[in-house]
Parts: C-alpha cells; sequence; structure tokens
C-alpha cells in the first residue's frame, strides 16, 4: 500500500513532458492559481488601498502637492480632532468592558439552566447580532426621539424629568455606548458560553469536594480555563468597536457639537462629505496603531495555539 | 490509623447536610437565573419588539399622548403603503442581487482558495493564510476614503463609472467577506483526515475531484456557515453603500431606509420601523432556521486555526 502511495506522483512527475506543460501540472503551480483570485482581491482591493490611505494623507486639499506631514500637523492643533480621540478610546474601551462582562454573566445563567432549554434562550438572546446595526439603531433612534422616547415616558411614570438621551454631550455618549454593547454583548455571550461549556465538569466536582465557594470556583476553575477565549473575543471586539462607524452615524452623526464622533463617523464626515480626501485619509489612519497592537495580540495566540496542536 | 478513621467519619457527618443545601443552592441558584435571564431578554429584545409595535401603529397614534408601547388600533397601512412603494420595493431588490451575487463569489474564491491554503502547500502559502487573517481585521472604515479615490482614478483613466451604482458593491463586499469565509474554510478542510484525500488521489483522482467530490461534502457544515455569514455580512453593509451610491434606484436597504424615509426633520416613524423590520426579517429568517450553523460560524472564527 505504502509502496503504490510512494510511487503514485513519482510516476506522474517522471513522466518528461514539455516544460510550460510540466510546470501547469506540478501542484505547487496549480495551488497558486487555485489561490491566484484571493490574492488579487486581497492586493488590489485591501492592500493597495491600505498603503494608498497613507500617501493620500501626505498630500494637500485639492491632491495637487505633497505636504508631508502637514495634515498631522493641522490635525494635532484641531480641538475637535482631540475631542475624536478621547471619545473614540471612551467608546471603545468602555463599551468592550462591559460587553465583556454582561456577555460573561448571561452566558453563566445560561449554561446554569437546564441544557434542555438552553437552546431556545440562547436563540433568544443572540437577536441583537443578527439584525443588520444600521436597522436595530434606528429602532434605538426612534426609543431616544427627543419628543417621543418611550423611555421617557416609562420615566414620566416614575416622575422622573425628561432625558436628553441624544441631545446633551454626557447622554449622548452614554447612548451609543449602550447601543454598541447592546448589539455586541451577544456575541460575547455565545463565545463565553462555547468556552464554558469545554470545561470539564471534574474540575468542577474536585474544586467543590476542596470546598470552594463559587466566586472560587470562577476564579480559580473556570477564569483560567476561558482566558484565552476571553482575551481573544475582548481582542477582535475592541478592533470592531474601535472602527464602529454604523451606530455612531445612524444615532447621533456626531452631534451634539461633535462630541460623539470616533474615527470613522469624523473620517467620513471630513473625507467624503466636507470632500477633504486627504484630511479625511490622515483622520482614518488614526485607527491603525490600535488595530496593529491588538492584531499582534490576536496573531501571536493564534500560531501559539497552531504549535501547541 | 484510629485517627484517620474518626476524620473520615466526621468528614461524611458533616458532607451529609452539606449535600441537601447543596441541591437547595442549586435551585435557589436556577431561580436566579432564570430572573436575570428574563431581565436580559427584555434589555435585548424591547427595541426589535418596540419596532414592531410602532409598525402597527398610523401617524397619529405614533404622535399621540397614549402609551408608546401600546396599540390601540393596530393597522397593516404602513406595510401595505411600503410594499407598493417602488422605492423600497428596488432597495429590497438591489439589497438582495447584491447579497446573493456576493454569496456566490465569496464562496467560489474562498472555497478554492482554502483548499488550495490548505492541503497543497506552495512557496508562501504560510504566509498568505496569515495574511488572509490579518486581511480580516482591517475595517472597512480605513479602506474608504482611498478606495473612493480610486474609483475616481479608474473613471478617469478607462471611463468606467464605479461611483454610484449598485453593481460596485459586488466588487466591495467580497472584500469584507472573503478573508473571513477562507479563514474557516481553511479551518474546517484542515480538520479533515489526510487519509481521505490520500485514497483519492491514488484512485487517480485530478484535484479539482478531490475538492468536489469529498472536500466539499465533507465540509458542508462550514460551507453552509461561512455562507451564512457571507449573506448577513452584505446584507448588513452601511457604510460601503453609504459612501459610493446616491441615487435612489442604486441604495441598497440600510442606507435606502435611512436616505429616503427620513426626509428632513419629518420623520415618518411608523414607516421608518416597518422598513427596518422587514429588512432585518432575512437575516432573522435564515437565523431562525439555521442557527447552529449560524453560531458554528460565529465560535469558528476565534476557536478555530
Amino acid at each position: 500500500m505504502a509502496d503504490i502511495a510512494a510511487r503514485g506522483p513519482a510516476a506522474v512527475t517522471g513522466d518528461s513532458r514539455s516544460g510550460l506543460h510540466k510546470l501547469m501540472q506540478r501542484k505547487s503551480t496549480i495551488a497558486f492559481l487555485m489561490a491566484l483570485p484571493l490574492i488579487v482581491l486581497i492586493l488590489s482591493l485591501v492592500a493597495y488601498p491600505a498603503g494608498y490611505a497613507i500617501y493620500l494623507a501626505m498630500l494637500n486639499k485639492g491632491m495637487t502637492r505633497f505636504v508631508g506631514l502637514g495634515n498631522f500637523d493641522f490635525l494635532f492643533g484641531r480641538e475637535t480632532f482631540w475631542m475624536v480621540v478621547y471619545q473614540s478610546c471612551l467608546f471603545a474601551i468602555t463599551a468592550v468592558i462591559f460587553k465583556a462582562i454582561i456577555g460573561f454573566v448571561v452566558a453563566h445563567f445560561v449554561h446554569n439552566i437546564p441544557s434542555k432549554g438552553q437552546r431556545k434562550w440562547r436563540g433568544m438572546l443572540l437577536v441583537p447580532w443578527v439584525i443588520p446595526p444600521a436597522m436595530s439603531t434606528l429602532a434605538w433612534l426612534w426609543l431616544f426621539d427627543p419628543s417621543y422616547s418611550a423611555f421617557n415616558w416609562i420615566l414620566a411614570n416614575f416622575g422622573i424629568d425628561r432625558v436628553p438621551w441624544l441631545g446633551e454631550t454626557g447622554w449622548a455618549r452614554f447612548s451609543v455606548i449602550l447601543v454598541n454593547v447592546w448589539i455586541g454583548a451577544p456575541f460575547f455571550m455565545i463565545m463565553y458560553l462555547a468556552a464554558l461549556k469545554s470545561v470539564p465538569e471534574q474540575l468542577y466536582e474536585a474544586a467543590s469536594i476542596d470546598g470552594a465557594t463559587w466566586w472560587q470556583r470562577i476564579w480559580y476553575v473556570t477564569l483560567p480555563m476561558m482566558r484565552n477565549i476571553i482575551a481573544i473575543t475582548a481582542l477582535f471586539s475592541l478592533i470592531v468597536t474601535f472602527a464602529n462607524f454604523d451606530i455612531v452615524r445612524v444615532l447621533t452623526k456626531g452631534d451634539p457639537l461633535n462630541t460623539t464622533h470616533v474615527f470613522a463617523t469624523w473620517a467620513f464626515r471630513v473625507g467624503i462629505e466636507s470632500g477633504d480626501i486627504p484630511l479625511g485619509s490622515a483622520v482614518s489612519l488614526f485607527m491603525v496603531p490600535i488595530l496593529a497592537v491588538a492584531a499582534t495580540f490576536i496573531l501571536r495566540d493564534i500560531s501559539k495555539r497552531g504549535s501547541e496542536v | 490509623m484510629a485517627d484517620a478513621a474518626v476524620a473520615t467519619a466526621s468528614d461524611r457527618a458533616a458532607s451529609r447536610p452539606r449535600y441537601g443545601s447543596m441541591s437547595r443552592d442549586r435551585r435557589w441558584a436556577l431561580r436566579w437565573s432564570y430572573f436575570f435571564l428574563i431581565l436580559f431578554a427584555i434589555f435585548f429584545l424591547t427595541p426589535p419588539i418596540y419596532m414592531f409595535i410602532t409598525s402597527l401603529k398610523t401617524s397619529a397614534e405614533i404622535s399621540a399622548e397614549s402609551n408608546p408601547w401600546w396599540v390601540y388600533n393596530p393597522t397593516l397601512s404602513n406595510y401595505i403603503e411600503l410594499l407598493t412603494q417602488n422605492t423600497y420595493l428596488t432597495f429590497f431588490r438591489n439589497s438582495a442581487i447584491v447579497s446573493v451575487i456576493t454569496v456566490v463569489i465569496t464562496m467560489t474564491i474562498s472555497v478554492i482558495a482554502a483548499f488550495a491554503l490548505a492541503r497543497m502547500r506552495f512557496w508562501g502559502s504560510a504566509t498568505l493564510a496569515t495574511g488572509v487573517f490579518l486581511t480580516y481585521l482591517i475595517p472597512e472604515t480605513l479602506l474608504f476614503i482611498p478606495l473612493f479615490k480610486m474609483f475616481a482614478w479608474v473613471n478617469e483613466t478607462f471611463g468606467i463609472q464605479l461611483m454610484n451604482n449598485w453593481w460596485t458593491m459586488l466588487i466591495l463586499y467580497p472584500t469584507l467577506t472573503v478573508p473571513f469565509a477562507t479563514w474557516i474554510m481553511i479551518g474546517y478542510f484542515a480538520s479533515i483526515p489526510k487519509e481521505l484525500d490520500e485514497a483519492a488521489l491514488i484512485d487517480g483522482a485530478t484535484w479539482m475531484q478531490t475538492l468536489t467530490k469529498i472536500f466539499i461534502p465533507v465540509a458542508l457544515p462550514g460551507i453552509i456557515a461561512a455562507t451564512i455569514f457571507t449573506f448577513t455580512v452584505s446584507w448588513a453593509q452601511f457604510l460601503y453603500p453609504l459612501a459610493f451610491t446616491t441615487s435612489t434606484t442604486e441604495l441598497v436597504l440600510p442606507v435606502g431606509i435611512i436616505t429616503t424615509l427620513i426626509k428632513g426633520d419629518v420623520f415618518n416613524w411608523g414607516q421608518i420601523m416597518t422598513g427596518a423590520l422587514l429588512g432585518a426579517a432575512p437575516p432573522l429568517i435564515i437565523y431562525a432556521f439555521l442557527m447552529d450553523y449560524y453560531i458554528a460560524g460565529l465560535t469558528a472564527g476565534a476557536t478555530k486555526g
């Protein structure tokens, strides 16, 4: 059997035909051709634009002259820019932390109930993730409406004054984060639930025989076993949240007074709506450092796991 | 010896009541779990339910002072109006065509490439696999401005107008879906035992036959998961159509609802909510029927590989 297997490929390559034909027959050539559409797509529509963004960011507004770091210099001198930096970080970090906590807690509750009902609950709780964000954010926009807010109606029944959900800086920042948490928490819940299911039951039995409290069980058994998934889900979410566009765009468009703008929405405002493409791409480039750090950690984790297997 | 016997005896004595309290603990933990799950379900389901409530109301009822959480005079007029309106049907059609063709393009490119990367090593294939994953991490918000400029250049050089055409999305959407689809397909293909395709090759099958006769049938769950992912991502994409299309005949659903149903400061909320709910229906229906594949695809992205 092994003999035939060893002779199989040798017989094919031993067959001497014309050079080009032989090249076309080679496994690696076929493989390369099969991956070619993917390579072309990545190079022309992802890698090239990403590099082009750097070049664009160094042109003047009319894109006629090379200005070096002039656009960045201009941005550093603008107050709005620093506000966008602050809001982007606040938005991404707060949202990821809350998504992780809510996801973790909900995953535990789902894990606690009998497995018969888990499917039903899991299905229900994932709905916010399934609805296209632009459309579910419209529902939130309507819930936050200044004059007809259904939340304010409930609050009014308790004698609480109207809340300016999107009208005041503090509340507007709270609202965009709330919507992001609402959309993203179910994803964390699904990831953590999958991780919880992979923790061997014997570990918990051993822990409870040793007299561990529920808190100790979470701290010494669950968390260490889930550490990888927790980290990688948070990093993924950090990238997506930091680059988020839909929620802020639909909910506030950056208002009031640009205080809720994140990098993506401000880049859109500056680059597309105001027509200053170089400045817009300079703004969007500020997303790169955080993305690069998160991507490095994710890649390291994946290659580490790859070598363990 | 005697000490040890005493110790175990007292242990047993102590553990007996503990067992009873543990099951009582469990019952309480269960009750609390249900209680909090209901709270979270309310939080997670309020917006879609409120969408549905609003979609059944007339404009008069929406602006009335009555309880917004209750429908007093349910009506389907919003649905009828939208579904007989040409613009909304155009958005829906554009979205459907774009998403379906994107799925076909994505799955063709990624299944073939994933097979090559998972099984037929070539020079640089390991680097390419990592590159695919990195591309998946690059957000579209970083690329839309340079793409905007590149499209203008294409128009000047080749005279092909890419701006303001729904089919331009067929070029753009695969950049979001192909890397992820390829990535999870590599994971699924790599988990297929080598003996299977070796046996096929020995029997004289070509690489293409190995792919279509063995890999695709065996990795079908992965293919379904990647297909669902591709469809939902294409259906939900908002930034690219917002940046690259403007006329009402070329818009897809998310952008169409936001730019045409919101007219200035006049918000026709009944219709907006109806439009958004109908727009959310296709992904929700797919999810309802193929939930397990959907979840498999979600978790595969980070856990496989």
